[in-house]
């Protein structure tokens, strides 16, 4: 598709590819004489990709890597990396609006310098891609080789007119936006996270489709950066499947960045005038319709299973779900092993890459190590952040699992309130009559790192009542867990023992 | 106006507990028996304000602010303009399926704003028929017409029709678009939705569903107290309004070892927290200024007060601890938490009085009042006029206060105890004689 407002390949390549595209994806790479037989043939060089290969390597495994794009995969390249670079210079200015909360003079005459914003994170993502760089890998042994990768049959895949046997495969390949089925949406064109970092000129007003952690983070990102951004959500909630206590958070810091916000409200149409996308939203029946300049989608993703003949190696796949595989990440064919986005529920670069360590001991050293065994905590990183770990509340009435829920507001804890970060709240959901950790949320301007704690905590099967020997320096935000703790230790002192401990003091005084 | 400080607080709450009855016969349609929404001109009547009529005009009788004779002639005006009204898939029609349209115009008695069909609503206008028909007990035709129309109003209800093939009620449906969308998940004023949902003899909600919809409640420890959480008060208070929940239990109770009475009462001290924190730093929050629930508020859109980016809304659910919060504070649902938590309701409505004359004026409570937001006099924006729903809730709930009249007259209903036994619950009241089944008459 053809775009005015992204850059083109040419100038992509000039103005910020040199250090990328030396890293990820060299334009006088010659790939490698693949060897007789490998141990390990990864295909997908994204988290999942680039931990298995890695990771078997440095275990003295012969490994060969295949990548049709560029080595760091979604995440580096059009996901976590450059928006959580957004993300922070975002901040910045809504930090410079605010600056009265924290003593300080409003800076006179904010401007927003988008390009300036988009050429940091495009630095950064240079940097952070030299990390995994090709040359690393061939370094420590890997075989990289671009090209697209398809099967020639149950123990063989071709890549460049090459044709590499492996004793063992994982498919790693990921999963791209979903595209909504909106009538005239492709005709107007519209941005996915595929080019809305190519994006060059600040658009005046944008319309974000989906308020998943996608949808919430950018059009956050985006307002903040002086865009007019309307949210458009066709769930009652941000986040569906989040807790509604935090949905709601967001949904009213989001509505305090000045985002324009439809909840429950289906896009139903778009067509283009005059050089405006024009569309309409129906919420409960009545249609609004608005002029945007862009339009950035973000509806989900769908796994990349298709074009590398998966039937030819007998590997069975769902174009919803992706690649079935069994608790060992097993697929279908013994031989090959998915990991990460092409096949996990949880689509998120921490559960591709502990997903494929698994399949690094599962499918080279007969490990019997289970996916259901991991513990994934995962976050979005708006302001305030909402992070999540264990289960619901929701999921454990459906299992029959009665449970209580500590909460602490963050603006009863000290730090929070120093910093002028009290939005938000640790719940820590426990299994009712007992202190075991089952699951939590929290709500917090630096929510995925305090997180940690509790994942930590289910992870060693620590309870609440461990945690709150736990001594944490004060002040720091983190110890609204260990005050969860101390409420639970309150609830533990039932009347009787109230009495006693009333009783053994008297006698003290006697 | 008398001073509140040298009043007895018998004296207050009956100053208070009269001039909310007097909404009632001030906006009243005497043709059809509907009642404004508010105050305001031209607002159309609300079903849920109707039962709350319908419900208070027992008090009045028995207070002496209404005659006997009246009420029945406004409760059988109400009885007989929904019995004879139009049900039908028409967006200009009365109701459907035995419900009825949120918004009712005034006069001709059909749909306005293109409102949903609402299930709470029509919901809360059956509890003030029944209500009326346990009060007006006498043998005379018209008593007896009441209670006739009562039935057979309650039983064209489709409650099953209602759930719209889902596990638990939806809120609302639309002649243009179906059932709403809307989530209505988690602990809401809808227990009493239920209880008479599970009652109906003719279209009743499976028994499951009221599993369904507690299986969404959260158990949370909040400021130190454990409750089931629900962020706005009115909630804690709708159903209470007709139930005593007093010691019955359902096995969510049972599990927790409290019950929903007690429940509403920690919810009230939790409110109360949340205002003594005041971590947004609004104006007038404190241990006495509390009241945080779905009410009127200056408008939508973003304000900057002092430096400080403040968003604030029209007519909308406020709540506790998440918010959403905009300094707006609804006086009424702190005086309506009486019968839970008497010493802190009584100190919030003295505090009111003595704080802002402006918002206690006429001993009738606005539906919210803003002082973060500069206004008249102390209390800042002040909600015009007073809305029904409010000034029902506190008649009743004062009464229940004082002489647990309503709670007592329902506790004799058949449906109210057969539809609570349906739901789970036992003991307290339920297990007593005049609570069976075979006792009534
Ligand atoms: C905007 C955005 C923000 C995100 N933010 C976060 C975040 O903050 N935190 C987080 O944890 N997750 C985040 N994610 C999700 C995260 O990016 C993915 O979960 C992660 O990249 C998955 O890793 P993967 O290795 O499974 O797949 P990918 O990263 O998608 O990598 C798959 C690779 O396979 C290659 N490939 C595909 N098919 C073939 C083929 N036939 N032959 C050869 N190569 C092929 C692709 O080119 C790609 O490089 C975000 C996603 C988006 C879109």
């Amino acid at each position: 598709m053809h775009r005015n407002n992204v850059l083109p390949e040419l100038l992509y390549q000039e103005t910020h590819g040199p250090e990328l595209l030396a890293n990820t994806h060299p334009a006088d790479w010659r790939n490698p004489v693949p060897k007789d037989k490998y141990n390990l043939v990864v295909i997908g060089a994204g988290p999942a990709g680039l931990v298995a290969a890695r990771g078997a390597a440095g275990l003295g495994a012969s490994v060969a890597l295949i990548e049709r794009n560029f080595i760091g995969g979604d995440c580096l390249i059009m996901g976590c990396v450059p928006s959580k670079a957004i993300l922070r210079t975002s901040r910045l200015y809504a930090e410079m609006h605010d600056a009265r909360n924290y003593g300080a003079p409003v800076p006179s005459g904010i401007a927003v310098d988008f390009p300036a914003a988009m050429e940091r994170m495009r630095h950064l993502r240079g940097r952070l891609s030299g990390y995994d760089s090709v040359q690393r890998l061939r370094e420590e042994g890997v075989d990289v080789f671009f090209g697209s990768a398809r099967f020639m049959g149950p123990e063989a895949v071709s890549v460049g007119g090459v044709t590499l046997h492996f004793q063992k495969a994982l498919v790693a390949t990921g999963a791209r936006p979903k595209t909504p089925d909106i009538p005239g949406l492709a005709q107007a064109g519209y941005l996915t996270n595929e080019n809305v970092f190519d994006l060059i000129h600040q658009p005046k007003r944008l319309l974000v489709i989906g308020g998943g952690p996608l949808g919430c983070e950018l059009a956050q990102a985006f307002c903040r950066l002086g865009i007019e951004v309307v949210l458009a959500q066709d769930d009652p909630m941000f986040l569906p499947g989040e807790e509604r206590d935090a949905a709601q958070i967001l949904s009213d810091a989001l509505a305090l960045d000045g985002i324009e916000i439809h909840l429950n409200s289906p896009v139903v149409a778009v067509r283009l005038d005059h050089g405006q996308k024009v569309v309409d939203i129906v919420n409960d029946g009545d249609k609004r319709t608005i002029a945007v300049d862009e339009i950035l989608t973000g509806v989900g993703r769908s796994p990349n299973v298709e074009g590398m003949d998966l039937e030819a190696a007998g590997v069975a796949y769902d174009t919803e779900t992706g690649i079935v595989v069994n608790d060992f990440l097993q697929t279908t064919n013994k031989r090959i092993y998915a990991a990460g986005d092409v096949c996990l529920e949880h689509k998120f670069t921490h559960s591709a890459e502990a997903s494929a360590r698994i399949v690094v001991q599962n499918a080279l050293f007969l490990g019997r190590k289970r996916l259901s065994a991991l513990n994934i905590p995962w976050c979005t990183y708006t302001d305030p952040e909402i992070a999540h770990v264990g289960i619901y509340v929701r999921e454990a009435r459906e299992k029959n699992i009665p449970v209580k829920t500590f909460t602490i507001l963050m603006h009863d804890v000290d730090r929070a309130v120093l910093d002028g970060e009290e939005e938000g709240f640790v719940k820590i959901h426990v299994r009712e009559g007992s202190d075991r950790i089952v699951g939590a949320t929290i709500v917090a301007r630096h929510a995925g790192e305090m997180i940690n704690g509790i994942t930590m905590a289910i992870n060693s099967g620590i309870g609440l009542r461990a945690l709150a020997q736990v001594i944490h320096p004060y002040p720091t935000q983190a110890s609204a867990i260990r005050m969860a703790a101390d409420a639970y230790n309150r609830t533990r002192l039932t009347p009787l023992l109230r009495a006693f401990s009333k009783w053994w003091l008297a006698k003290g005084r006697a | 106006m008398p001073d509140a400080r040298a009043q007895s607080d018998e004296a207050l709450l009956d100053r208070f507990q009269h001039a909310a009855f007097g909404y009632f016969l001030e906006n009243c349609n005497p043709v059809n028996g509907l009642v404004a929404d508010t105050s305001r001109n031209n607002s159309p009547a609300s079903i849920a304000v109707v039962g709350f009529a319908l419900s208070c005009y027992p008090v009045g009788v028995e207070r002496g602010w209404m005659t006997r004779d009246d009420a029945i002639a406004s409760t059988l005006a109400t009885l007989r303009f929904f019995w004879n009204s139009a049900q039908n898939e028409e967006p200009l029609s009365t109701g459907h399926m035995g419900f009825y349209y949120h918004f009712l115009d005034m006069h001709r008695g059909i749909r306005v704003w293109d409102c949903e069909l609402s299930l709470i609503d029509t919901t809360l206008l059956l509890a003030g028929m029944l209500t009326a028909a346990m009060y007006f007990d006498g043998d005379s035709p018209r008593e007896t017409e009441i209670r006739t129309l009562t039935d057979a109003l309650y039983r064209r209800v489709d409650w099953h029709w209602a759930q719209g093939a889902c596990a638990t009620v939806r809120q609302g449906w639309k002649p243009e678009s179906g059932f709403l969308h809307y989530g209505w998940e988690g602990y809401s004023e809808a227990a009493i939705l239920y209880v008479l949902g599970l009652a109906s003899p003719p279209h009743p909600l499976p028994a499951d569903s009221y599993a369904g919809w507690s299986s969404t409640y959260q158990w949370e420890n909040i400021y130190n107290y454990d409750l089931l959480y629900a962020g706005p008060m009115f909630i804690h208070q709708f159903s209470h309004a007709w139930i005593d929940f007093r010691n019955i239990r359902d096995k969510f109770m049972r599990a927790k070892n409290s019950d929903y009475f007690e429940n509403s009462r920690r919810s009230a001290f939790a409110q109360r927290e949340y205002a003594r924190r005041n971590a947004h730093g609004f104006v007038g929050y404190g241990e006495n200024c509390w009241g945080f629930a779905a009410c009127d508020g200056p408008g939508f859109e973003t304000l900057k007060i002092d430096g400080r980016k403040r968003r604030v809304f029209g007519y909308a659910a406020r709540g506790i601890p998440y918010g959403p919060d905009d300094g707006t504070i609804a006086p009424w649902t702190a005086l309506a938490s009486l019968p839970f938590a008497p010493d802190i309701a009584l100190a919030a409505l003295r505090h009111f009085c003595a704080q802002y004359p402006d918002v206690t004026q006429a001993d009738r409570l606005p539906s919210g009042f803003n002082p973060t937001l500069p206004g008249r006099g102390p209390g800042g924006w002040i909600s015009e006029g007073c809305f029904g729903l409010d000034q029902g809730l506190i008649v009743m709930m004062i009464e229940n206060y004082r002489s647990q009249m309503i709670w007592n007259l329902m506790k004799r209903c058949p449906l109210i105890s057969a539809g609570l036994r349906h739901a789970g619950f036992t003991g307290g009241w339920l297990s007593q004689p005049e609570a069976r089944p075979d006792a009534q008459k």
